[in-house]
């Protein structure tokens, strides 16, 4: 039984009109949500090389015991900057952008809900990162306090540059970007779903999306209302993070976490929405238990709200509260322990097929897994305070956000870039590209672990030539010198691929949503017709339809 | 289009987590101040509580002008529109003697904290009163030219929700600083 399905039209809906395809006006007034998700894509790489310069600044500093290659001035700048850059300027709007690229595709939409809302936000990005670094051209240079700004070290009396005034100016900027792209993908994946599409049938990466996008509005007013307040304390001699005139320097702590700990689950669920998406494709099946990826996500996402503390253990907030936060922290484990099996259980038995996207998506695993495990023992309150402050900090977060977040963000561009641009990017560059990551990222910060517990500070401009901290600071190093080597590879593949890759099909991968039935890159509409959705593979479904995923569905 | 008031209500969801903040930090600094200048001796509930009328009345006379919207009533949807901004516009007169009255006892943000909690809370909330007076007054000014001749429009119910947002959002901030300081 073999009939033909037929195609359903697309719900149209009227939009500003797209005038021109060429030169950069077309660019910078473009409200279509593709040409807006390329230039997120493409300001990002800007940042993470930026931000990857300043990690290089930091290991050459930490490369011998006792070193002056900067001034403890511009070390501390260079911390602060590098975390700042990532996550807000490199990771988060990576996220949104390809979420804001692929959203409308993946669910038969012609465009985001809103698309001018659409083109406000990125340019709030660029207009934060524009803000962040103008910094360096100020008297005294930019913020020197770290990515978390703890009063009153951000305050007046030590802080007297003009570092952190524009740190939390560019970083509302982002801010508000964040909820308005987060109110943008709300609405379009409520509303603008082609007909077929239910919840349970909508892509994981979508329902990831869906969940952060729920996390950045009710999460990013937190910590706007605080740089509100550490504006009007630096700007207006306000007292709101000052002990010394009564205010409360913990306050700052408890609003910063209150947001950043619901942050970390911002940078790593669309992540795990492309992994998601990847691993079945290269497995030839399948996700398995759809509906426990999904669900655990917004699990993680309602739990992530009320763990921020045991970012504050070292406060001593008392035996109660530690205990709460330690046992909270931890049950998000099982929830983002569930998504791991998941995966695993689909490649258990599938036909997997190497390429680079699924090379990353397997290292995603276990190096996610591995941060995940150091997380879980530094959620217990004793061994966080030994660690804390420490290296091991600083090895378990990159492994979740490089390890995790960053490599999951290999897998997608390398995944999705025969659609972005018509072209295929190059396997053997791209082999080049993971083996050098892999082998340069764990060299990097496996060993901090162990510095970490031998009790290296972290943040401190240099460190006293104690036994080993030297050769292990320098393999650190030149750990990082071949992540930048990757980096270089990694930059030079999207250069050459764009002009001299293989022409790309449709459907290079034989993946199953819908992004892939219209052409690479897509026309500027999107769709000419969606295919019936009839199940949460509508591609496979259109190709076996005597074996669909769901028998009995109808064609609506 | 059920779009612009879905997102309309997402982005009043997000805006109250922006003010909870502000009312925890006010609240976590109740009672803190033992000398110098409190809610209690240097505010007066009354004189602002009847400003606060003002408030709570136009968002009654933007309740009649969405039910003229309606009824396709264009004359009285403009007055109404009109007659909220009016009470919009006493409202922020009252905050900004009340203001202009502390300052001149050299009650500021810079003081001690009630000042800090007190301008921080009390000027966002007046900042989106402007807000929202802004947009009533593009909405009027958009409907003497004709615009909004009903029963349906997304940009009044829009702004309505917005405005019965700011309404609620006082009552809460009038509640916690002005009647917890005296009740």
């Amino acid at each position: 039984m073999s009939t033909r399905i037929p195609l359903v039209p697309e719900n149209i809906k009227p939009l500003p009109s797209l005038k021109g395809n060429e030169g950069m006006l077309s660019w910078v007034s473009s409200v279509d949500h593709k040409q807006i998700g390329l230039m997120y894509l493409m300001s990002t790489l800007v940042f993470f090389i930026i931000g990857g310069l300043e990690a290089l600044v930091i290991r050459i500093q930490l490369a011998q015991p006792e070193f002056d290659f900067i001034s403890p001035e511009v070390y501390n700048q260079m911390f602060t900057m590098h975390g700042t850059t990532m996550i807000f300027f490199v990771v988060m709007p990576f996220l949104i952008g390809v979420g804001v690229y692929l959203v409308p595709l993946m669910i038969g939409a012609r465009d985001m809900a809103f698309p001018r809302l659409n083109a406000l936000s990125f340019w709030l990005v660029i207009f934060g990162g524009i803000l962040l670094y103008y910094s360096f051209l100020t008297q005294s240079g930019p913020s020197e306090v770290g990515w978390f700004a703890y009063a009153p070290l951000s305050e007046k009396p030590f802080s007297l540059n003009k570092g952190p005034t524009y740190w939390a100016l560019g970083l509302l900027a982002v801010g508000i970007s964040s909820v308005s792209s987060g109110l943008n993908n709300i609405v379009t994946i409520l509303t603008m779903r082609v007909k077929g599409m239910t919840m349970r049938r909508l892509p994981l990466f979508v329902w990831m999306i869906l969940v952060t996008s729920f996390i950045l509005i009710f999460v990013i007013p937190i910590i706007a209302s605080a740089f509100a307040m550490m504006l009007l304390d630096r700007l207006l001699d306000a007292t709101f993070f000052t002990p010394a005139h009564g205010g409360s320097a913990i306050l700052w702590q408890h609003f910063f976490w209150g947001f950043g700990h619901p942050e970390v689950y911002i940078l790593i669920l669309p992540a795990f929405g492309i992994i998601s998406e990847v691993i079945p494709v290269f497995s030839r099946k399948p996700i398995f238990g759809y509906s426990f990826v999904a669900g655990s996500t917004v699990a993680i996402g309602l739990l992530s709200v009320g763990v921020w503390a045991h970012h504050m253990f070292a406060v001593g907030l008392g035996n109660v509260a530690n205990a709460y936060f330690s046992l909270a922290s931890m049950l998000i484990a099982i929830p983002t322990g569930v998504k791991v099996l998941n995966w695993v259980a689909t490649m258990w038995g599938g036909k997997i097929y190497f390429a680079t996207p699924m090379l990353f998506a397997t290292a995603f695993i276990i190096e996610f897994v591995m941060g995940g495990l150091t997380g879980v023992a530094i959620a217990s309150a004793p061994i966080n305070w030994v660690t804390t402050d420490t290296y091991f900090i600083v090895a378990h977060f990159h492994y979740v956000l490089f390890g995790g977040s960053l490599f999951a963000i290999f897998a997608g561009v390398y995944y999705w870039f025969p659609k972005f641009t018509g072209r295929m990017m190059s396997e053997t560059l791209g082999k080049w590209h993971f083996w050098l990551t892999v082998v340069g990222f764990n060299m990097t910060f496996f060993i901090q672990h162990f510095l970490g517990v031998m009790g290296m500070p972290r943040r401190t401009y240099t460190y006293h030539d104690l036994p080993y901290w030297g050769s292990m600071n320098l393999l650190s190093t030149i750990g990082a010198f071949v992540l930048a080597i990757s980096v270089i590879i990694f930059a030079w593949n999207i250069i050459w691929s764009l002009k001299h890759g293989k022409k790309a099909p449709d459907n290079p991968w034989n993946a199953w949503t819908l992004e892939w039935y219209t052409t690479s890159p897509p026309a500027v509409h999107n769709f000419n017709l969606v295919p019936p959705v009839r199940g949460r593979r509508p591609l496979w479904d259109l190709a076996h339809p005597d074996q669909l995923d769901e028998p009995n569905s109808k064609v609506v | 289009m059920a779009n612009n008031k879905m997102l309309i209500g997402f982005f009043v969801a997000s805006e109250s987590i922006f003010f909870v903040m502000l009312i925890l930090a006010y609240v976590n600094f109740h009672g803190t101040v033992t000398d110098g200048p409190t809610a209690a001796n240097s505010l007066d509930p009354l004189r602002t509580g009847i400003f606060s009328l003002f408030l709570l009345a136009s968002s009654f006379s933007m309740w009649l002008a969405g039910r003229s919207l309606v009824s396709k009533n264009h004359f009285m949807m403009k007055i109404w529109i009109l007659v909220t901004i009016i009470l919009g516009v006493l409202f922020i007169y009252g905050q900004a003697s009340e203001w202009m009255g502390l300052i001149g006892q050299n009650i500021t943000i810079s003081r001690n904290v009630f000042g800090t909690t007190f301008f921080t809370l009390t000027g966002f909330h007046g900042f989106h009163v402007c807000v929202g007076l802004l947009m009533l007054t593009i909405l009027l000014g958009l409907a003497m030219f004709g615009d909004f001749k009903g029963p349906k429009s997304d940009g009044v119910e829009c702004i309505s929700i917005y405005w019965h947002f700011v309404d609620g959002v006082w009552i809460v901030v009038y509640s916690v600083i002005y009647l917890w300081a005296f009740f």
